[in-house]
């Protein structure tokens, strides 16, 4: 979970605009999973780890498109990083999200980890973390929906979806049906407000 | 949250929020090797207790080292409140040397709110910044008691709201029950408390519950009944006429466990004393929470800690 992406959508929404339409996200998605079974040659002992909340449902989806093309689909899990954070001082303490690792483990196994939005890196730095504690994968990468830049660390994605050059106050705002309602991928200006 | 010293400083969304957190710290532990977090990392987390305890003041220290804080456990006995100290000397001190976290238990009521106000003005002139947690206060609260108590009723029946909770025997003398009482109608339970007249506290009539003296009558329709210990040690006087008097008006038989639901649950704090508020059968039945309740109660407390330490400072 980047810090400043995450607005209220059913809010009042300042000005947005539209990057990605709700057929753009499901094609998005299919291409992602297309990518994962390309290079991991058939997703054998691949294991989808999501982070909470939106990597989590992405996680999800790209389990199903991977069925649909491959026939079967990969265990499907989540790990909260929000106990291993760099800046939990920095403000109140904040509420704690699922955390469900697959009964296969993740051990040896090909771990993807799964986020909607890649900015600083530093929530993937505590995911890895996280993810550290519940075994020792043989591989571990990343797949995100957006990466908007503005990298802390050292850390790249294996899959985008898309590459949102973006100003540091500027709102990245994934939607998603299972909790927003419906699909999408908005940029919200700096400074807008209703 | 600065301090949490009774259960009244919870409203049901804070109380939820706690709850909720230790489900998740639960979640996080489950099936690993090594159960530690990072999340207290450099904090310090004392223990001050002037009364007996074991699972209390090991659960703490438990959840506090789960977190990975630094935790120190200070004991009334072999300290320096036995040459005499006071409260308020012994609790600036351990302030002044970093405690980020004062967890205490005294026989006083009161104390922890006493505590607490000591260190707050000590805040504004030395810039220290220490949470205090009541660990149970004479007759007063235990307030992260009622929380785990709510963490198994929650697990186990699925809900608090609506449920009907029953807290059997020494009231009079039970910090548990105060704070059982204020959290479950809190969180929306119909709470009933069941106990002979003479160990009902002055003003139970204005607490958030009913209260009755026959505990057979009630017994059917609970969902989850709470066994109170009889504290002989706060006893200086007669409450009721012998032991086996007491075990036959309030204790819970195997006769009488029978009478409750099949779904209900049978809680008691520790430490139990078997034969009198509860018989052995009875609370080695698979119907009996308390392993569950323990092992709640270091989660719970990794939530309080968590709640308290991890955020930036209010």
């Amino acid at each position: 979970m980047a810090d400043d992406r995450r607005g209220d959508p059913a809010g009042a929404t300042p000005p947005s605009r539209e990057l990605l339409s709700a057929a753009d996200v499901t094609r998005t998605i299919a291409r992602i999973a297309h990518q994962i079974i390309e290079k991991t040659a058939g997703v054998e002992g691949v294991v989808l780890i999501g982070i909470p909340t939106r990597g989590t449902v992405l996680a999800a989806r790209l389990a199903a498109a991977i069925a649909e093309f491959e026939g079967s689909a990969p265990p499907v899990g989540s790990v909260d990083p929000t106990l291993y954070r760099d800046d939990l001082r920095r403000r109140p303490a904040r509420a704690l999200e699922d955390t469900a690792v697959p009964d296969t483990g993740v051990d040896d196994a090909l771990v993807v980890l799964v986020d909607d939005v890649l900015m600083s890196g530093r929530t993937v730095r505590a995911a890895l973390d996280a993810l550290s504690e519940h075994g020792r994968p043989r591989a571990v990468q990343l797949a995100v929906l957006v990466d908007r830049g503005h990298r802390e660390l050292p850390i790249r994605a294996d899959y985008v979806g898309k590459n949102v050059p973006t100003a540091r106050d500027e709102q990245i705002l994934v939607l998603l049906s299972e909790i927003d309602g419906s699909d999408g991928v908005r940029l919200r200006r700096a400074g807008a407000d209703a | 949250m600065k301090h949490l010293l009774s259960v009244s400083d919870l409203d049901a969304a804070a109380a939820t929020g706690v709850l909720d957190t230790a489900d998740r710290l639960k979640q996080a532990l489950l099936g690993r090797e090594v159960r530690k977090l990072p999340t207290l990392r450099g904090r310090t987390v004392i223990t001050m207790f002037y009364e007996d305890s074991t699972r209390t003041r090991v659960s703490f220290e438990i959840a506090g080292k789960w977190m990975s804080a630094d935790t120190v456990n200070v004991s009334a006995k072999g300290s320096s409140v036995s040459k005499g100290e006071s409260l308020r000397d012994t609790s600036l001190t351990l302030s002044a040397m970093g405690a980020d976290c004062v967890i205490v238990r005294h026989p006083a009521s009161g104390a922890a709110h006493r505590l607490a106000g000591w260190v707050d003005r000590d805040h504004a002139t030395t810039g220290t910044h220490t949470s205090v947690v009541n660990a149970g206060d004479g007759t007063h609260e235990h307030p992260t008691q009622a929380l785990l108590d709510a963490a198994t009723l929650r697990d186990r029946l699925g809900g608090i709201a609506g449920r009907r909770i029953g807290i059997v025997g020494d009231v009079l003398h039970s910090r548990v029950a105060r704070s059982n009482v204020l959290l479950l109608a809190t969180l929306g339970a119909d709470v009933v408390l069941v106990a002979p007249p003479t160990l009902l506290p002055t003003g139970v009539e204005e607490w958030p519950c009913r209260v009755a003296a026959e505990l057979d009558a009630e017994l059917p329709a609970l969902d989850a009944v709470m066994m109170l210990r009889v504290q002989a040690e706060r006893m200086h006087g007669s409450f009721f006429p012998s032991a086996r008097e007491y075990a036959i008006g309030y204790g819970l038989s195997a006769d009488r466990a029978a009478l409750l639901p099949d779904h209900a649950v049978v809680l008691h704090p520790g430490p139990m004393v078997r034969g009198m508020e509860i018989a052995p059968s009875v609370a080695d039945s698979p119907s009996a929470a308390i392993l569950a309740q323990v092992s709640n109660g270091v989660h719970v407390r990794m939530a309080v800690l968590y709640h308290l330490l991890a955020g930036a400072p209010e």
